[in-house]
């Protein structure tokens, strides 16, 4: 079956944990982790509810692979009313956590209320409690993890936790499992502090059960993981190099976004690229990468292990910082980096490590920092506000003001309201770079024109991973198309984010999408659960889960007017590069999606359309 | 003519003598192809995966017969993805 068929239900403003059985019918039409956890979030609260307010609530929530053996099987995902946007929040993680709370017996945790005084939730297979965390409240998410092992005397627990960002309900909190994984998007972290929540911390020794066949599932996954090891991409190119591979390909396109926007090449992406992670420092010999890392179940393992150069004016007497942690991805490096002009690799690191280690989502905290640094560089922010000189390309401005942002101090404050609360507060909405409130990531819409629709049309705000046009308009996976042109863009969006929607809801990470198509998938859900899992079934519920986000979205007050990008990507055009001279298309793309996607011009799903999906 | 030519990634080994990080300026004939490039650096067909001139990607079958001007640059990677 997939499921365990067992969610725990925690209400914290009353202190109790019950055990209830998860909706079958749910699960035939939502599959699980996003698909599902949605389902449960949009049939329980008020959309127009206030995220941080105690009615709100959240929902950590496996898929029915995760914990399993296929390839990449331990992802989870938090699903929130988002604070940053106001839309609905989902944020995805790997690590170990996921198939931890499978092996625990549970598909889903959904927590409500709020409590009274700080707690952490443990949960020890059937087992759940709530204990008390005020000794945890304070401490950052590595001294959480390695607390809470310490006091449960159990090193193989797994923890996510929030830190400083995610108590002060900075609103691009993220939630940080395994040291270093988040569910990064959106605020979820912000929203668990909010609930007083500081930790969950789980303990499994089940194993997962219930597979519907699996002398089938055991042949179909080894079959799909021997391609995802015979892949050039898989197998090889993400391993070796990461995701931070694309800095350079990104920058030779003209399609990388720098100093807030204003340019689409940055002259020193070669210094915060994946071949700089690899170049011997001429400081201590030694590169800042140190080995690739994978999540649970991952045949892939794309993370990165990195050490930063112990004589950076960031870390040299800092010693906390100097050992092997968590390394840049592409995501990260290009928001720290690019978006700020920041070109020094062990400063990104550093702040990397921050976000890291006090839960911030690095995206969102990059470009905001992009804002604050225009805004500095026009005079409208000065050095007496931000205690620093802050200009574009500032090392010393970005590890500053990641300090302050992590612990909420002067104006980390105002920055961890982010780039749109922020631009809005000093006068120049138009140079906050985001959609629905959340920040662009590494991709300009002006030289990847899909991209500017998939931003444009997220239902968390602006987002690679709702429909990462990417592969094909740059990688050509599964066929090349143009980048330049928006011709053909609102099919390849909306069958981008249809088809995520479907890997993301079975628990696998959607990086396995480089080398497999939905029809690699199907078969392994098709032999871990119970009922038809044709194509055409999946390719249906990954319209209703589109649809199901953006009817709540919808009735949250967001309209069509949200699905829009900043004047600057569509009245600037591109300084330089293969898109000079143009500027985003998505005004003559968006009328497209919608008909595609069966919905009135004001961007609402017509009766037919619900009718359809079983809506 | 002069050409800025770069190979990123694993490919970097494939760069001759002369390289500053990841580019080398090279003299190349008039009405050299991208892929006169690629045999002259012994750069593996099947590795030299996406292949951008000035930004603009050249598909395989083009590499043969995409004639560089002066000043171009060529830059070209293995499989790669990101996210
Ligand atoms: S591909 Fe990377 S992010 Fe995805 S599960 Fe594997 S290691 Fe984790």
């Amino acid at each position: 079956m997939g499921w365990n068929r067992k969610v725990l239900r925690v209400n914290l403003t009353e202190g109790t944990c019950k055990a209830e059985p998860l909706n079958m019918q749910w699960a035939d039409e939502y599959l699980g982790s996003r698909g599902l956890a949605t389902k449960y979030l949009v049939s329980e609260i008020d959309p127009m509810v206030d995220p941080l307010a105690p009615e709100n609530k959240m929902i950590m929530s496996t898929g029915p692979l995760t914990g399993t053996m296929a390839s990449t099987g331990g992802r989870y995902t938090v699903v929130t009313k988002g604070p940053l946007t106001g839309a609905i929040a989902c944020s995805n993680s790997g690590g170990f956590f996921g198939a931890e709370m499978k092996f625990a017996g549970w598909d889903m945790i959904i927590f409500e209320g709020r409590s009274p005084k700080p707690v952490y939730l443990y949960v020890e297979n059937d087992k759940a409690e709530l204990k008390d965390a005020a000794d945890l409240w304070g401490k950052s998410c590595w001294e959480t993890e390695e607390s809470i092992k310490h006091r449960l005397q159990d090193p193989l627990v797994r923890v996510s936790s929030i830190g400083a960002a995610g108590e002060n309900q900075v609103l691009f909190a993220c939630i940080v499992n395994d040291l270093h994984r988040a569910a990064g998007r959106s605020g979820v972290g912000a929203v668990m502090g909010s609930k007083n929540l500081k930790a969950v911390a789980l303990r499994g020794t089940k194993g997962v059960s219930g597979i519907k066949d699996m002398k089938a599932f055991m042949k179909i996954t080894t079959e799909k993981k021997k391609v995802l090891a015979d892949n050039a991409v898989t197998g090889e190119g993400l391993p070796k190099y990461g995701t931070q591979v694309l800095m350079n390909v990104i920058n030779e396109m003209g399609a990388l976004p720098t100093r807030n926007h204003k340019d689409v090449q940055f002259e020193s992406a070669g210094k915060i690229s994946a071949e700089a992670m690899h170049e011997k420092r001429p400081t201590d010999g030694k590169p800042q990468l140190v080995t690739n890392a994978a999540c649970f179940g991952c045949t892939i393992a794309c993370g990165r292990i990195a050490e930063i150069d112990k004589s950076h004016f960031t870390v040299v007497n800092n010693p906390k910082y100097w050992g092997a942690s968590g390394g840049l991805e592409y995501e990260a490096a290009w928001a720290l980096g690019a978006a700020n002009g920041v070109g020094d690799l062990e400063a990104l690191q550093y702040a990397n490590l921050l976000c890291n280690e006090q839960g911030m989502d690095p995206i969102s905290f990059g470009a905001t920092i992009g804002a604050v640094m225009e805004l500095y560089e026009m005079g409208v922010l000065t050095k007496e506000q931000l205690g620093i000189d802050a200009p574009f390309g500032s090392a010393e401005a970005l590890a500053r003001l990641t300090e302050m942002t992590a612990l909420g101090e002067g104006f980390g404050k105002e920055i961890g309201q982010g780039s749109k609360r922020l631009c809005a507060k000093y006068g120049h909405p138009g140079l906050s770079m985001t959609v629905k409130g959340q920040e662009f990531p590494a991709y300009d819409a002006r030289g990847i024109q899909g991209m500017g629709l998939a931003y444009a049309t997220s239902n968390r705000g602006a987002c690679h991973l709702r429909g990462y046009t990417v592969a094909s308009e740059v990688l050509g996976i599964p066929v090349k198309t143009d980048p330049l042109v928006t011709e053909g863009k609102p099919e390849l969006v909306k069958a981008f984010q249809d088809a995520t929607a479907v890997f993301d809801a079975a628990g696998i990470c959607v990086f396995t999408s480089f080398a497999w198509t939905l029809a690699d998938v199907q078969p392994q859900i098709e032999a871990a659960c119970e009922g038809d899992w044709s194509m055409e079934k999946l390719n249906a519920m990954g319209e209703r889960i589109w649809n199901m986000e953006r009817l709540f979205n919808n009735a949250a007050g967001l309209t069509n007017k949200d699905d829009d990008l900043p004047p600057r990507l569509k009245t600037e055009p591109a300084k330089v590069g293969p898109a000079k001279g143009l500027v985003s298309g998505v005004e003559k793309m968006l009328p497209e999606y919608y008909a595609l996607r069966g919905w009135t011009p004001e961007g609402k799903p017509t009766a037919e359309t619900l009718e359809r999906l079983g809506l | 003519m002069r050409v800025v030519f770069k190979l990123f990634a694993s490919l970097a080994d494939f760069l001759p003598a002369g390289r500053r990080g990841n580019l080398v300026e090279i003299e190349a004939d008039p009405g050299s192809t991208v892929g006169d490039l690629i045999t002259r650096y012994q750069v593996p067909e099947k590795k030299a995966h996406l292949v951008l001139v000035n930004g603009h990607y050249i598909a395989p079958a083009g590499r043969a017969t995409h004639v560089l001007q002066e000043g171009d640059e060529v830059a070209i990677w293995p499989p790669i993805a990101g996210g």
